[in-house]
């Protein structure tokens, strides 16, 4: 075969996937800046932002109340008791750690692969692995019983002589989660210098000027600033890749070094990181597309946008779904009487509708994303993430209360339930990261400016000065 | 033409990169060094007229192993020397279980290295920097772009560099002024 046969056996029907922009048309430096930063500086804020926010004020109302309360009375007014230990503290712990692993991984694994996709996104999807860090922290926190003398985790002298046990993996995830936190704050905190730049340069009043003239610390966007950001961007980035993977790890560790069959299992690991990335970019849609909608931001989070986070969510859910797959097959395989009589008390013990609820929601419904149009029609892509959340928090609850309730002495054995405090604290933490975010968008440019305008066609002198 | 208070700089405005970056290098093949281009995004074209040495992946990889050692030697000292537990018959120093937190503190003071090492290599926070004298400068930020040869490079020469500059047709050169 000749090149030239080659060439014209190569020659397919465009794949519809490519040809979506990531940028809608017409658009040039100046609307980039106005678009973004009047959200901020000069438009009116629209009616559902205040509706939201006040619903997160509501929730954190009630989120107050609970933790007050378990202050006050201790965490006896949550369901938890012996055997089932770990109720809704540590699923929620689970469930919000791995919402914040999707915000890393767009914002540090895909600028590693070069994906400029992902530039108008990643601000915001940053912002929500902080708040929910932030969410997932107060859990274990509130679950110690005497969460007053949190600092008795870290290892300082003290007048007590005691000190952290470091073969201890809840000693691991003190150390992992405190240093996930930072290393995303610092990774979206520099991102954003430039912007508050922008910000400040734009500002029409004195206070607003220095407000973001100290917060973005003298920022001037020399060239030389460009060099080194860029070079801090691409390093924190390479530190916050394999962070992420170990701060899902070390999750899983917590479960999967104690000897409780359906914990004590190597493929926790991988499952756990596959599962918090599906989760995470199901949350990303669920703020995407309302966002979209509501600041008219058609033309910067487009549909490739919906149609690749989507595409992301769907093999990380084939990851999830293999595991489900495998965990009954090694309990059978290994042949130990525990591990199948767990395997067969989750899918038709007392807690089978949850297992039969994660099945529907992980498994069968994201299955819908096959087709292209369900990756890039905002209403159902936004549902099918409502039903991969909802069956997220639920699996972590499955393997908790699942694998505790049956302990190895059947005199022992006993059911968890929730109370009002058990729910109420988890939407309350839901309200704390729905205020917060809300806050975020009113205060903060939830787009990267700067990133956006690498990707007009005229940002680069090579690529030709039309406007 | 001789301004009355002490130039900083002649600046020239462009509302595009392309003769921003032509602009750049003529100055540059001149034998000018004390010059900087000031972009709303980075204009990776003018990367190669930068001379200056990347110091800072060095910092990095210094706060890498401040932290690893750090981790490890925390670790050590608790679990041997201040307060050793026998586990199970295991080892005092039982450095698998200890590898996490190495890693942990290893990325975190990298980190923490990476961000406060660009801040210091960009000389900032800086509340106040010539540049902004010059009202036009807020644009900057936004949609256009600009390029200061500033008077203290040795082979400046106000006159020269206005003709120089003008060959690109930027939108205005200006004097900004020092203070």
């Amino acid at each position: 075969m000749t090149v030239a046969e080659k060439q014209r056996h190569s020659v397919r029907a465009p794949d519809p996937d490519v040809a979506l922009p990531v940028i809608g048309p017409s658009q040039t430096f100046g609307t980039v800046t106005t678009q973004i930063s009047s959200v901020i500086l000069s438009r009116k804020t629209p009616w559902p932002w205040w509706g939201t926010f006040a619903f997160g004020l509501l929730l954190v109302g009630g989120f107050t109340v609970a933790v007050t309360w378990v202050f006050g009375k201790g965490v006896g007014i949550w369901g938890i008791e012996i055997p089932v230990a770990w109720g809704f503290a540590i699923t929620n712990f689970v469930w919000w750690i791995g919402i914040g692993h999707a915000g890393t991984l767009i914002s540090a694994f895909l600028l590693l692969l070069n994906q400029s996709w992902r530039s108008s996104i990643n601000r915001f999807a940053e912002a929500m692995t902080i708040f929910a860090v932030m969410c997932a922290g107060m859990f274990p926190l509130l679950h110690l019983g005497r969460p007053w003398v949190f600092y008795w985790l870290l290892p300082y002298p003290n007048t007590m002589t005691i000190q952290p046990q470091f073969r201890s993996p809840l000693v691991w995830d003190v150390f992992a989660v405190s240093t996930y936190f930072t290393v995303s704050l610092l990774f979206w905190y520099l991102g954003m210098i430039p912007d508050l730049a922008t910000l400040r340069d734009r500002a029409k009043n004195r206070f607003v000027y220095g407000l973001y003239g100290v917060l973005c610390w003298g920022w001037r966007g020399s060239h030389r600033h460009w060099k080194l950001h860029e070079t801090a961007s691409i390093l924190l980035a390479g530190l916050a890749t394999p962070l992420v993977l170990s701060v899902h790890t070390v999750v899983s560790f917590d479960f999967t070094i104690a000897i409780l069959p359906g914990w004590h299992s190597t493929i926790f690991p991988p499952y756990f990181v596959a599962g918090a990335i599906f989760s995470g970019f199901a949350m990303v849609l669920v703020l995407a597309i309302p966002i979209r909608a509501v600041y008219g931001l058609h033309n910067l989070l487009t549909e490739r946008h919906l149609n690749n986070c989507a595409k992301l969510m769907l093999a990380t859910g084939l990851i999830v779904a293999y595991t489900y797959a495998i965990e009954p097959f090694t309990a059978w395989y290994g042949g130990n009487q525990f591990e199948m009589y767990m395997v067969h008390n989750r899918a038709v013990g007392p807690y089978a509708w949850a297992f039969w609820t994660v099945i529907a929601c992980n498994v069968v419904i994201p299955q819908l994303l096959w087709f292209y149009k369900m990756r890039t029609r905002p209403k159902p892509l936004f549902w099918i993430s409502i039903a991969i959340l909802y069956g997220m928090w639920l699996e972590r609850y499955m393997i908790i209360i699942t694998a505790l309730h049956r302990d190895f002495v059947p005199s022992s054995w006993s059911n968890f339930i929730a109370t009002g405090w058990d729910n109420i604290t988890l939407y309350g933490s839901i309200g704390v990261f729905i205020l917060l975010f809300m806050l975020f968008i009113r205060f903060l440019p939830m787009i990267s400016m700067y990133e956006v305008k690498t990707l007009l066609p005229f940002s680069s002198p090579g690529g030709g000065s039309e406007k | 033409m001789t301004p009355a208070v002490p130039l900083y700089g002649l600046v020239a405005e462009f509302d595009d990169p392309g003769p921003l970056v032509d602009a750049a290098r003529s100055v540059h093949d001149k034998g000018y060094r004390n010059v900087e281009a000031y972009t709303p995004y980075q204009v990776r074209e003018l990367d190669e007229l930068l001379e200056e040495k990347p110091w800072l992946p060095l910092i990095v990889l210094i706060g890498g192993i401040l932290g690893f050692l750090t981790a490890w030697s925390m670790e050590y000292y608790i679990a041997v020397i201040d307060y050793p537990t026998n586990i199970g018959g295991r080892p005092l120093n039982s450095w698998p279980s200890f590898i996490v937190i190495m890693f942990e503190l290893t990325i975190l003071f990298a980190s923490i290295f990476a961000f406060f090492g660009m801040l210091t290599l960009c000389g900032l926070p800086l509340p106040h920097h010539q540049m902004f004298n010059l009202r036009r400068f807020a644009r900057a930020s936004s949609d256009h772009f600009f390029l200061c040869v500033e008077a203290r490079d040795p082979i400046f020469n106000a006159s020269a560099v206005t003709e120089l500059l003008a060959e690109f047709e930027p939108l205005q050169i200006y004097h900004v002024e020092d203070d």
